[in-house]
């Protein structure tokens, strides 16, 4: 196998812009999916009534249907009825509401892993639903979504590929509408590997970081 | 010297879980400065009673009594009546993510909006009573069982509560440091603080307590002067639970 060096350098500019429209999609989708995933764990955790049934529906939708089709239906489905948006309005879109549902599963277990005993006690000293949320259940349902929110976001940022198929330039479209034009399959592929590694690499390490102190914080191991 | 008004008076309340009736009108009068120990065999409601007094349970009969004014109305804000009434649990269930200290202050600082430094002069003050003056500022997971506990009485009373409800406080602590904590109860008593106590420890109710209430199957079985209970039980079944615990 000959690998074409100069390949790489000739295509550099053209992952330089994929990689930054991967990492700014996903931290778009990311953070909004952390808004919604919020907003339906509360509503979940204290079983408001109607939003609850409402946020079920969702969470089951969003998470049994592939993020795909999802993005078939903004894109190809909704012009259909008069609303187009842009490829990556669509992607961040389906980004949010697949990832919205995971997040609200995560979030949603760590406020549930908080004892009920500490939630007596909060009351018992005079605590208000929403000090008692403040100062006791989100600080140690924080600690306890951590492991399942970093997998949620390595999770979401590789969902981004999918983005290829409704035609957005993100690494893996980059990657082959480059091999249609130059036939470099080997170069391109590597350097859609090495591209996905730095984002996710770095993001790795920084959340096992997180992870090992929170933990200390919390539990002292 | 005009009768006083019990400060906590509990009539007839009955608490039902679904059809299983867990207390089957319960009865009582709580004078101020009187300590109170809640006997009985596991099951027999003593926890559920402490807890309907806080408002933890809903309760489907009967009344509380705090002050004369009742607790049984849709529109009691508990919030206010769990400053007057602490309570401190088995669990102890100081906040992990908060230091000792921080643990102390939230209630006053955010439900009763006090002042910052008179509130930790207070809490100082109390922590050196309970001789934790030194781990003001340590994490609850630095501290030992009998530790964590003393700070959650410390807590409780921090908010300035008229009555303190104990619950079975010193029951998943070392026999070691069940004695700190007791120490620390014994010294409220002292101070004339009204308390109810549902322990097992017979020999710290003998000698803290003023009046003992024996419970079984939801219902108060023998209400009697400490002395008197122990050495002289007047019901069957007080009598048969006192054997049982002499070996």
């Amino acid at each position: 196998m000959t690998i074409d060096w100069q390949y790489f350098v000739e295509v550099l500019p053209h992952y330089k812009t994929a990689l930054w429209l991967t990492v700014k999609l996903a931290a778009i989708g990311i953070l909004f999916a952390i808004v919604v995933g919020m907003i339906c764990s509360v509503i979940q955790y204290f079983k408001v009534k109607v939003l609850n049934q409402i946020v079920q529906v969702y969470l089951e939708v969003a998470r049994n249907t592939p993020l795909l089709i999802q993005l078939f239906f903004l894109y190809y489905g909704l012009p259909k009825i008069g609303i187009t948006l842009s490829g990556e309005l669509c992607g961040i879109i389906g980004l949010t509401f697949l990832g919205g549902s995971y997040m609200a599963e995560v979030f949603r277990a760590g406020m549930e892993a908080v004892s009920k005993s500490q939630i007596e006690t909060g009351k018992a000293i005079g605590l208000s639903n929403l000090q008692l949320m403040r100062y006791v259940i989100i600080p140690q349902a924080f600690s306890y979504s951590v492991p399942g929110f970093g997998a949620n976001c390595i999770f979401l940022i590789k969902e981004t590929s999918v983005f290829s198929g409704i035609a957005i330039l993100e690494l893996t479209n980059t990657t082959k509408n480059l091999m249609g034009i130059y036939y470099k399959t080997n170069e391109a592929l590597l350097m859609l590997v090495i591209g996905y590694l730095i984002i996710l690499l770095p993001l790795t390490l920084f959340l096992t970081w997180l992870e090992r102190r929170v933990r200390h914080a919390e539990f002292g191991n | 010297m005009a009768e006083q008004v019990p400060i906590l008076q509990v009539k007839g309340l009955v608490k039902k879980y679904g059809d299983k009736v867990v207390l089957n009108g319960v009865d009582l009068q709580v004078e101020k400065g009187k300590v109170i120990a809640i006997l009985g065999p596991s099951g027999c409601g003593k926890s559920t009673f402490l807890r309907c007094l806080n408002g933890l349970e809903e309760v489907q009969g009967g009344d509380i009594l705090l002050e004369n004014k009742s607790l049984i109305s849709k529109t009691t804000k508990w919030r206010d009546v769990r400053q007057k009434i602490g309570m401190v649990f088995q669990s102890y269930d100081l906040f992990p993510n908060l230091t000792v200290m921080e643990n102390i202050l939230l209630s006053p600082l955010k439900v009763q909006k006090r002042q910052r430094e008179e509130v930790e002069a207070q809490a100082k003050e109390l922590l050196a009573r309970v001789g934790l003056a030194d781990r003001a500022n340590d994490y609850p997971r630095q501290l030992s069982g009998g530790q964590k506990q003393r700070i959650a009485i410390v807590r409780a009373l921090c908010i300035n509560p008229d009555i303190m409800l104990f619950d079975e406080v010193t029951a998943s602590l070392d026999p070691e440091m069940v004695r700190e904590v007791l120490d620390v109860i014994a010294q409220l008593a002292d101070q004339g603080m009204t308390m109810l106590i549902v322990t097992h420890e017979m020999n710290f109710a003998k000698l803290v307590a003023d009046e003992v209430i024996f419970m079984d199957k939801g219902s108060i079985h023998e209400k009697a002067p400490a002395q008197q209970f122990f050495s002289n039980p007047q019901t069957e079944r007080a009598q048969q639970f006192l054997n049982i615990l002499q070996f």
